[in-house]
């Protein structure tokens, strides 16, 4: 079973207002591939469409959050993260404001549209600014989490979300078998002593079919969801790499700024541990399938399993 | 707070009231200015009787006691200054009308002060959001204006949203930003929406026509589909007449104020170099004496406006 963590967005979002919150979504013209479109269907005052105009989006958002609403914004993440960077940074977070930059289509998974579209350094932006926290949820389960928390949690946030179909991670289909999600930790969903591989969004699917594939060598991984960037949970991951002593860390993000440089920043300081960062190295997407792109950005388990192995080596 | 001042917004409007306010603002822009040794004198001068007018003309409705002690008055209106890098009229303003104690002008620009550079709402009574990064003014009055609608928020008549008052630079006006929020404004029928564009002609490297040409700035709100008003931006009545004009079209707001950078200085007027330089000591001095008497002189006048007055009555 798999379902994209976008179709978490609107379901969402009418579940809280149906529980009288007071959500309102702000769209730039992508309201049916977002899925904001769910709240325009069926509470058109909480909607605000801006056209193809992130910037005003993301301002018109701003002044919503000052009235007392929950604002949530949509469009793709490269266009409703760093096109609005300033608009974010200086309205959203020097303010301090109820806004919840939630964009969909993050990451190379985007696919055919190639990399005007794939967004690669939204979580670096964004976790580089003051008030803002950010969500990487690996499955529809936990993204539906990571939209409940941000809305009822006062402040800026991030929610990253995807495009593609993942495979469920959590909840009664999920891989894992965890049902409870709490969106402030890094979740151990594998226990392990060999390695620790702290992955987020869509690599924690790769990562768990990585610690078959090792099982099978005889290397027992350790697979930590960090879904939380940030603030991250350094308790959790000082306590897996104290034990294991070696980090791989596996995201669909560029290897510049993202989760594996936040849990590196920690790490150098405090316990500087062997590390190997997946990642995209440096460049822009491509056109393509999501599971072509996976493999040629090198972002499958095989790369995962291929990393974990060299600190063993 | 012991200082700052009892003040009971006016309901009526007396525009020898609001010249002396306005004057006052000015003086007291170049002295903390000149105390702070760096910052923005023209384009503060040149909005002053703007924002004396919304604050001291019975334009806005607010009430600091509640505001900052009470229920937080959610009926007030909200001023938004878009261009924030004149945070000393807005700073000015809020102290003649009690938010602030005029005290805290000697902080101004200092570490951690009240009175940053540019307006933080976080740190300063009275500025309902922080500014400065140009062009996001307009559209957080779009979303504000909505938000409140959406909450069923009715101004102080009871009947009417509140309004949300946007202060933009004609400057600014080159930030696409701004023209997606006129869209959204039009679209959305955003009628409570009032921007005022402080057009001072000047920018930091020049002339606003040479610099980007801007051209007709109200025909361009038109043509996104606004209401506008063109007036003399340092006539008092006229822009008390401008902003408290029964409008019935539904739509968006703006009024084009043609202003004189570094109004109320003679040797500020119209220089572009006044943008962003704070005066010297002597400068300021110079300042203060060319506005002090013009405060005399209005003063003067509302003393006789107001024997005549008294006169009358005695008469009558």
């Amino acid at each position: 079973m798999a379902k994209a963590t976008r179709a978490a967005f609107g379901e969402t979002l009418l579940e809280l207002i149906a529980e009288g919150q007071d959500i309102v979504a702000v769209e730039a013209d992508l309201a049916g591939s977002t899925t904001t479109g769910k709240v325009a269907e069926h509470h058109p005052e909480r909607f605000f469409n801006a056209g193809i105009a992130e910037a005003n989006m993301v301002g018109a958002a701003a002044g919503l959050a000052l009235a007392g609403q929950v604002a949530f914004t949509g469009s793709f993440a490269v266009f409703g993260t760093g096109r609005v960077y300033d608009q974010i940074r200086n309205t959203v977070c020097y303010n301090k404001l109820d806004v919840k930059i939630a964009p969909t289509h993050s990451g190379v998974t985007v696919g055919a549209d190639g990399g005007s579209h794939q967004m690669l350094e939204d979580i670096a932006l964004m976790r580089v600014l003051p008030n803002m926290r950010v969500l990487v949820p690996a499955d529809y389960t936990a993204a539906k989490a990571a939209v409940r928390y941000a809305a009822m949690t006062p402040g800026p946030f991030y929610v990253r979300l995807g495009r593609a179909e993942v495979p469920h991670v959590y909840g009664p289909e999920g891989i894992t078998g965890v049902q409870d999600v709490d969106v402030t930790k890094a979740h151990v969903v594998r226990p392990g002593k060999d390695v620790t591989i702290a992955a987020c969004g869509i690599e924690v699917a790769q990562a768990l079919e990585a610690a078959k594939l090792l099982a099978a060598e005889g290397i027992d991984a350790e697979i930590i969801d960090v879904m939380c960037v940030k603030p991250l949970d350094v308790e959790t991951l000082l306590g897996s790499v104290s034990k294991t002593g070696r980090l791989v860390t596996a995201e669909e993000h560029s290897v510049l700024g993202g989760m594996g440089s936040a849990i590196s920043e920690v790490l150098s300081e405090v316990l500087p541990t062997p590390t190997r960062r997946i990642g995209v190295v440096d460049q822009f997407g491509t056109s393509g399938t999501p599971d072509e792109l996976i493999e040629h950005f090198n972002l499958d388990a095989k790369s995962i399993v291929d990393a974990a192995k060299e600190l063993l080596a | 707070m012991s200082h700052t001042r009892k003040f009971t917004p006016p309901a009526n409007f007396d525009p020898q009231f609001v010249t002396c306010q306005a004057t006052q603002m000015r003086i007291d822009i170049v002295k903390m200015l000149t105390h702070a040794g760096s910052g923005h004198p023209g384009g503060s001068l040149s909005a002053a009787d703007i924002v004396a007018t919304l604050y001291f003309g019975g334009v806005m409705n607010y009430d600091p006691q509640s505001e900052l002690q009470g229920d937080g008055a959610p009926w007030r209106d909200r001023f938004i200054l878009s261009k924030g890098h004149a945070a000393p009229v807005q700073y000015a303003a809020l102290a003649l009308a009690g938010y602030i104690d005029s005290a805290e002008f000697e902080s101004l620009r200092n570490l951690g002060a009240m009175l940053q550079g540019h307006p933080d709402a976080s740190k300063c009574p009275g500025v309902e959001v922080s500014t400065g990064s140009l062009g996001q003014g307009l559209s957080i009055a779009v979303g504000l204006a909505q938000g409140l609608i959406l909450k069923g928020q009715m101004g102080r008549d009871g009947q009417t949203p509140p309004q949300i008052y946007v202060l933009l630079g004609d400057g600014e006006l080159q930030e696409g930003q701004n023209w997606e929020a006129a869209l959204y404004a039009a679209h959305y029928r955003l009628d409570n929406v009032v921007a005022i564009v402080d057009r001072n002609m000047l920018q930091i490297d020049g002339n606003t026509e040479d610099v980007m040409t801007l051209g007709d700035v109200a025909a361009k709100f038109e043509a996104f589909g606004w209401e506008t008003a063109s007036i003399d931006g340092h006539d008092i009545p006229a822009i008390h007449e401008a902003l408290t004009r029964k409008r019935t079209s539904g739509k968006p707001y703006a009024i084009i104020a043609d202003t004189v950078k570094g109004k109320g200085v003679s040797f500020m007027e119209d220089v572009a170099g006044w943008h962003g330089v704070a005066p010297c000591a002597e400068k300021c001095a110079a300042a203060c004496a060319e506005l002090e008497q013009l405060l005399k002189d209005s003063k003067d006048v509302m003393d006789i406006s107001a024997a005549v007055m008294e006169g009358g009555g005695a008469h009558g």
